[in-house]
C-alpha cells in the first residue's frame, strides 16, 4: 500500500519535473529568431504549427548532429509525443485543453526549427573549417 | 536487500556500458562546470559528481578484487551509496540555499536540512529496529531509500518556491528540474522494486541508465547555458494559465 502511494506520487511529480523540463528548453529556444533560408526549408514562414514537428525533425535529422543539443531534442521529441497522448485522450474530453496543446506542439516545432538553424550554421562553419586547411 | 545482493546477476556488457557511460558523464559535468567558470559557484553539486565518479572507480577495483558477490563489494556498496545519497542531499540544501540567497536564510535551511537529516536517520534506525534483519547494512539501504523520497519531496517543494517566487535564472531552474527528474524516477524504481521484486534484473538496468540522465542533464545545463540567462518562471507552470 505504503510503495504503490510512494509510486503514484512519483510518477506525478516525475510527469510534472519532466514537462516543466522540457518546458524551461523550450522557453530557452523561444526567444530566438530563425534565420530566412530556414524558414524556407521548414516552411514556418507564418509561425509554427505542431503539424510541422514531424517535418522540421525529418530535416534536423539529415543535418550532422551537434553533441550538445541531442539530448535535449530527444527530450522534446518525448514531450511533444506525451503532448499527443493527451491530445489524442484528456483533449478529447476536455475541450478547453485544446487550444494549449496547439500551443505546447507548436512551440515543440519551433523548438526544433531553432535546432535546424543551429545545426545548419555548425555544418557550415565545419565546412568552412576544412576548406581552410 | 543483503541477500539479494548475493543472488545479484554479475553485470553484462550492456551493464558495463551503462556504467562507464555513467562515470563518464559525472566527469564531463565537472569538466563542464570548471570550463564555464561554475565550479565554485555550484561547489556541492560538483563535489556530489566527483564523489559519484570516485565511488564508481572504487565500486569497479573492488568489483574485479573481490567479485559482486563478495563481502566487501557488499559493504562498500551500501557504504558508499549512503554517502552519495547524502551528498546528493546536501547538493539539494545548496540549490535552496541559491534559491533563496537574496532572504538570508542560510542558517534556518542549513539547520532544518540537518534536523530533517536526523530524523531520517532515526525514522529509519526504528525501521530496521523492528524487522528481523538487523545488519547495519540494512539500516543503510533503509536510510538511502527515505532519503531519495525525502529529497523528491524536498525538490518538489522548491520547485514550488521557484515559481512562486518568480525566479529567472535558467540554469538554477534546469539544475532544480533535473534534480526533479532524478528523484521522482528514483523514488519510482525504488517502489516498483518493492511491489515487483522478481523484476530485479530489469531494474539492474533501468535504475543506472535513469542514473546518467542527472549527470547529463547538469553537463548540458553547465555547458550550454550561460549564468546569466533567464527566463519567466510563467511560462514554466504546466497548468496553463
Amino acid at each position: 500500500m505504503m510503495a504503490t502511494g510512494i509510486l503514484l506520487f512519483s510518477l506525478a511529480a516525475l510527469l510534472q519535473f519532466f514537462s516543466s523540463y522540457c518546458r524551461s528548453l523550450i522557453a530557452a529556444s523561444s526567444k530566438q529568431p530563425l534565420s530566412p533560408e530556414v524558414k524556407d526549408v521548414t516552411g514556418l514562414t507564418k509561425g509554427a504549427s505542431g503539424d510541422d514537428f514531424a517535418r522540421v525533425v525529418q530535416l534536423l535529422h539529415l543535418c550532422p548532429e551537434r553533441p550538445e543539443d541531442r539530448s535535449s531534442v530527444q527530450a522534446i521529441g518525448a514531450y511533444f509525443r506525451m503532448i499527443n497522448f493527451l491530445r489524442a485522450t484528456v483533449a478529447r474530453v476536455v475541450p478547453s485543453l485544446r487550444a494549449w496543446i496547439e500551443f505546447e506542439r507548436a512551440q515543440c516545432a519551433y523548438f526544433a526549427a531553432v535546432a535546424l538553424d543551429r545545426r545548419i550554421a555548425f555544418s557550415r562553419d565545419m565546412l568552412a573549417q576544412q576548406m581552410d586547411t | 536487500m543483503d541477500q539479494g545482493a548475493e543472488t545479484e546477476i554479475v553485470p553484462g556488457p550492456l551493464g558495463y556500458t551503462i556504467w562507464f557511460l555513467g562515470a563518464l558523464l559525472e566527469v564531463s559535468v565537472v569538466v563542464c562546470a570548471v570550463a564555464k567558470h561554475s565550479l565554485r559557484r555550484y561547489l556541492f553539486l560538483n563535489l556530489y559528481m566527483a564523489a559519484s565518479f570516485l565511488v564508481s572507480v572504487g565500486r569497479f577495483q573492488i568489483l574485479t578484487h573481490f567479485g559482486l558477490t563478495s563481502t566487501e563489494y557488499t559493504y562498500f556498496y551500501f557504504y558508499s551509496d549512503v554517502l552519495l545519497t547524502i551528498c546528493l542531499y546536501f547538493a539539494l540544501i545548496s540549490l535552496y540555499l541559491h534559491v533563496f540567497d537574496e532572504m538570508k536564510v542560510e542558517s534556518i535551511v542549513r539547520l532544518t536540512a540537518v534536523f530533517l537529516l536526523a530524523g531520517t536517520a532515526i525514522f529509519s534506525y526504528f525501521v530496521v529496529e523492528q524487522s528481523s534483519s538487523k545488519m547495519l547494512t540494512h539500516f543503510f539501504f533503509e536510510l538511502s531509500q527515505n532519503l531519495y523520497f525525502v529529497g523528491l519531496v524536498l525538490t518538489y517543494l522548491l520547485w514550488g518556491a521557484i515559481l512562486k517566487m518568480r525566479e529567472t535564472r535558467t540554469r538554477l531552474i534546469q539544475l532544480v528540474l533535473s534534480l526533479g527528474v532524478y528523484f521522482s524516477v528514483f523514488a519510482a524504481t525504488l517502489a516498483l522494486r518493492n511491489l515487483y521484486p522478481n523484476l530485479q534484473v530489469v531494474w539492474e538496468y533501468i535504475a543506472p541508465l535513469f542514473g546518467c540522465l542527472l549527470p547529463l542533464s547538469w553537463a548540458y545545463a553547465f555547458w550550454r547555458l550561460p549564468e546569466e540567462a533567464r527566463l519567466s518562471t510563467a511560462r514554466l507552470a504546466v497548468i496553463p494559465r
